[in-house]
C-alpha cells in the first residue's frame, strides 16, 4: 500500500509541476531519439541553448512508438505548453489532426509538409539539397577514384532529397563521376542499423567509392566507422560529426535544427504561425562543418569552390533542383 | 560480374550470416528442448550492449564477450524461470524479454556513458580485429584458390570461425551424445524422459543456458566485431530472421547453416543491386530481397516445400501430474 501511495504522490507531484509550467515551450523528439548525434540532438541543443540563455525551462518527451504521437501532442497542449515543437516529418499529420482542438496553442513542426497549414501551425523546412550540393562538391574534389557513395536511412522522399542535391554537387565538379546510392531500408529500423550501414559502405568501397556521405541517423555511425576503418573519407549529416573520427570525416552537412528550435522558443507564444518557414543557405539554415578535425582534409581550393557555389546559390544564379519538384532527380537514379 | 565481385559478395554473406547462424543455433537448442524462444532478438541486443559497454570500460574485448554472454544467459534464465519453473506462456515471456532488453540497454547506456544510449567507440584491444590466417598473404597471388583463401576464408574475426565450428559441434552434441538424445526427447515427449528418471526441468534449463551463451556470442559479434560500439536497437530484427531461418532449416543444425548463409546472401545482394541488375538484366528493388527470408519461411510453413514440423512438446510447460 505504501508503494502505491508513493506512486500516487509522485504522479500528483508530476501533475502539479506540469500545471506550474504554464506557457513553457514543449519539445517532442521523434523516434530516432533525443541523442541520435544528429537530427534530434540538434533540436535538443537548440532548446538547451535557449534554456541556458534565458533561464527558462521546457518540457520534453522522447517518443517510443508511433502510437504516442497524438497523445504526446494533446498532453502538452492540455498542460498549457506553448509553443509545442515537434521534430520529424512524421509529425505533420498528427499535428494537423490535433491543432484544431487547441486553437490557443501554437504548434511548430520541423521537416513536415501539409497541403493546408492550420492557422496555429508553423512548418519549418530546410533546403537540405543546397547543403548537400556543397558537400557533394567537396566529395568530388576529395575523391581520387571518381566514384563517391551516398547511404540513406529509410527510403523516403526527404532522404532522396539529400541524395539528389549531393549527386548534383558531385556532377557539377566532375561530370564523369559515378555516384552510388543505397538506402538502408524502408522501415524506421533503417535509422538504427549500423551493421547494415557498414556492409553498404564496404559494398560501395568495393565498387570504387572513396568518399561516402551518410544521411541515415544511427545507421550513419556504422558508415562513418567502416569508412574510418577502411581508410576512406566520409561525410556526416545534420549535426557536426567531424569529431567522431578526426581526420577521416571530410565534413558534415549541417542542418541547423538547433537554430530553428532556438528561434522558435525565443519567440515563445508569439511565434508566427499559419505557413511555412524555409531555411536555406541564405539563412544559414544549412551549411558544411569546418573545425580542427577536418582542417587538414579540406584544401583552400575546395573551400574557394564551395564558397563560390554558396554565393551563387544564394544569389539565385545557380539553382539546385529539389527532388520534390517532380519526384525525380536529374543527377541520380534511385 | 567478375570473380572478385563474387568473392566480395560471399565475404559480405559470411559477415551477415554469422550473427544469424549463432542466434539460429541458439534457438535450435532451446526449441529442440521444447522451449520456444522469440526472445533471441532481445538477448542479442542485451549481449551487444553489455559486451560493448564492458569492453569500453575494461579495454578488453574478451572480458566484454564474457559480460555479453553473462547478460544473455541472465535473460535466458529469466525466460526459463517464467516458462519452465512457473509454467508461464513461453511466447509472452519471450516478448517481454525483447521489450526489456530494448529499454534497459538504452537506459543503462545513458546512465553509464551519457552519450544518448550508446557506448563510446571501441578502439584497439576493446574490439575483435580481423584475423589473417597463415599463408593468406603468400597464397593471395595464386589464381582462384588464392583470392578465395585470402579474401573469403581469411580476414574475419575469431567469432566467425567459432560460429562455423559451432555447427558440427551442435550436430554432434544433439545427435551423437546421450545429453543430446535426452534434450531432443524432452522436446518431443517430456513425460517419457521423466519416466526414465531424467530431470525434464534440468534438461530444459541446460538448453536455455546454451541458448543464452550462443545469443551472447551473436550479440558480442554485432557490437565488438562488426561494429565498434553499441547503438540502440542495433540488432535490427536479426533475432527474428534467425527464427525464420530456424523454421526454414526445420530445426536441423546443418540446414541452419545453409539457411542462414542463404539469408546472409540475400542481405549481401541487397547491398549490391548493381550485381543483380547485371546478372538478370532487370532492376530489382532492395526491399524485395529484404522481404525474401520471411516470404520463404511462409512458403515453407504453408507446406509447399516439404513440411516444417516443430518439436511436438514445443511451447508447452511440463506438468508432472495431470
Amino acid at each position: 500500500m505504501t508503494l502505491m501511495q508513493k506512486f500516487l504522490g509522485a504522479s500528483a507531484a508530476l501533475a502539479l509541476s506540469a500545471g506550474a509550467a504554464l506557457a513553457d515551450p514543449a519539445l517532442i523528439f521523434d523516434l530516432g531519439g533525443k541523442f541520435d548525434k544528429s537530427f534530434n540532438e540538434a533540436a535538443f541543443n537548440g532548446a538547451q541553448r535557449w534554456a541556458e540563455e534565458t533561464g527558462g525551462t521546457f518540457l520534453e518527451i522522447e517518443l517510443q512508438s508511433e502510437a504516442q504521437r497524438e497523445q504526446a501532442l494533446r498532453r502538452f497542449a492540455e498542460s498549457g505548453a506553448n509553443p509545442v515543437i515537434t521534430t520529424g516529418f512524421a509529425f505533420a499529420d498528427p499535428v494537423n489532426a490535433v491543432a484544431g482542438d487547441y486553437p490557443d496553442t501554437k504548434f511548430v513542426n520541423i521537416d513536415g509538409w501539409l497541403p493546408e497549414v492550420p492557422p496555429n501551425v508553423q512548418l519549418i523546412g530546410f533546403q537540405e539539397h543546397q547543403g548537400s550540393y556543397l558537400v557533394g562538391m567537396m566529395a568530388a574534389m576529395a575523391s581520387e577514384t571518381g566514384t563517391v557513395g551516398f547511404i540513406g536511412g529509410m527510403d523516403i522522399p526527404l532522404i532522396r532529397h539529400f541524395g539528389c542535391g549531393y549527386a548534383q554537387g558531385v556532377k557539377a565538379v566532375n561530370p564523369d563521376a559515378t555516384v552510388i546510392a543505397n538506402m538502408t531500408g524502408t522501415t524506421p529500423a533503417a535509422w538504427n542499423d549500423p551493421v547494415k550501414g557498414s556492409e553498404l559502405t564496404k559494398a560501395q568501397i568495393s565498387q570504387g567509392a572513396d568518399v561516402v556521405y551518410a544521411a541515415a541517423g544511427g545507421t550513419g555511425v556504422g558508415v562513418l566507422q567502416t569508412a574510418a576503418d577502411e581508410d576512406i573519407l566520409s561525410i556526416g549529416v545534420d549535426s557536426n560529426q567531424n569529431h567522431l573520427h578526426p581526420g577521416k570525416v571530410l565534413t558534415s552537412m549541417l542542418k541547423r535544427v538547433d537554430v530553428a528550435v532556438y528561434e522558435t522558443m525565443k519567440s515563445g507564444g508569439d511565434v508566427e504561425t499559419g505557413g511555412f518557414t524555409v531555411l536555406g543557405l541564405a539563412e544559414d539554415g544549412v551549411g558544411y562543418a569546418m573545425d580542427d578535425n577536418n582542417a587538414s582534409l579540406v584544401t583552400d581550393e575546395m573551400k574557394a569552390a564551395v564558397e563560390e557555389a554558396r554565393e551563387k546559390i544564394i544569389s539565385g544564379e545557380l539553382e539546385v533542383v529539389a527532388y520534390y519538384a517532380n519526384d525525380s532527380c536529374p543527377a541520380l537514379d534511385f | 560480374m567478375d570473380f572478385l565481385t563474387v568473392i566480395q559478395l560471399l565475404d559480405s554473406t559470411v559477415r551477415l550470416a554469422t550473427p544469424l547462424l549463432l542466434a539460429c543455433l541458439a534457438g535450435l537448442f532451446s526449441e529442440r528442448a521444447g522451449i520456444f524462444d522469440i526472445g533471441l532478438e532481445g538477448k542479442m541486443l542485451a549481449a551487444a550492449f553489455f559486451s560493448a559497454a564492458v569492453a569500453a570500460l575494461t579495454g578488453s574485448v574478451w572480458i566484454g564477450l564474457l559480460a555479453g554472454i553473462g547478460a544473455s544467459v541472465a535473460l535466458s534464465l529469466l525466460h526459463g524461470l517464467a516458462s519452465i519453473t512457473f509454467r508461464g506462456n513461453q511466447l509472452i515471456s519471450g516478448v517481454a524479454i525483447n521489450f526489456l532488453a530494448a529499454g534497459l540497454t538504452v537506459l543503462i547506456a545513458q546512465d553509464w556513458f551519457s552519450q544518448g544510449g550508446r557506448t563510446p567507440s571501441l578502439m584497439g584491444g576493446a574490439r575483435f580485429e580481423p584475423i589473417t590466417l597463415p599463408f593468406a598473404d603468400a597464397l593471395a597471388d595464386v589464381p582462384v584458390v588464392g583470392p578465395v583463401y585470402a579474401e573469403l576464408i581469411s580476414g574475419h574475426s575469431v567469432l566467425v570461425y567459432l560460429a562455423f565450428l559451432t555447427v558440427p559441434v551442435t550436430w554432434w552434441v544433439l545427435f551423437r551424445t546421450r545429453f543430446g538424445l535426452r534434450l531432443r526427447a524432452v522436446g518431443e515427449n517430456p513425460a517419457a524422459v521423466d519416466t526414465a528418471g531424467v530431470s525434464v526441468i534440468g534438461l530444459r534449463y541446460a538448453a536455455v543456458v546454451i541458448c543464452g551463451v550462443l545469443c551472447g556470442i551473436a550479440g558480442a559479434y554485432l557490437s565488438t566485431a562488426l561494429q565498434a560500439g553499441f547503438v540502440k536497437d542495433m540488432s535490427a530484427g536479426r533475432g527474428f530472421i534467425a527464427l525464420a531461418a530456424l523454421i526454414f532449416a526445420k530445426w536441423r543444425p546443418w540446414h541452419a547453416l545453409y539457411a542462414t548463409l542463404l539469408f546472409g546472401l540475400f542481405g549481401a545482394l541487397e547491398t549490391r543491386q548493381d550485381v543483380i541488375t547485371a546478372v538478370i538484366g532487370i532492376k530489382v528493388q532492395g526491399q524485395v530481397l529484404g522481404a525474401l527470408p520471411y516470404v520463404m519461411t511462409v512458403i515453407i510453413l504453408a507446406g509447399f516445400v516439404g513440411k516444417a514440423i516443430p518439436p511436438r512438446a514445443g511451447g508447452e510447460p511440463y506438468v508432472k501430474e495431470r
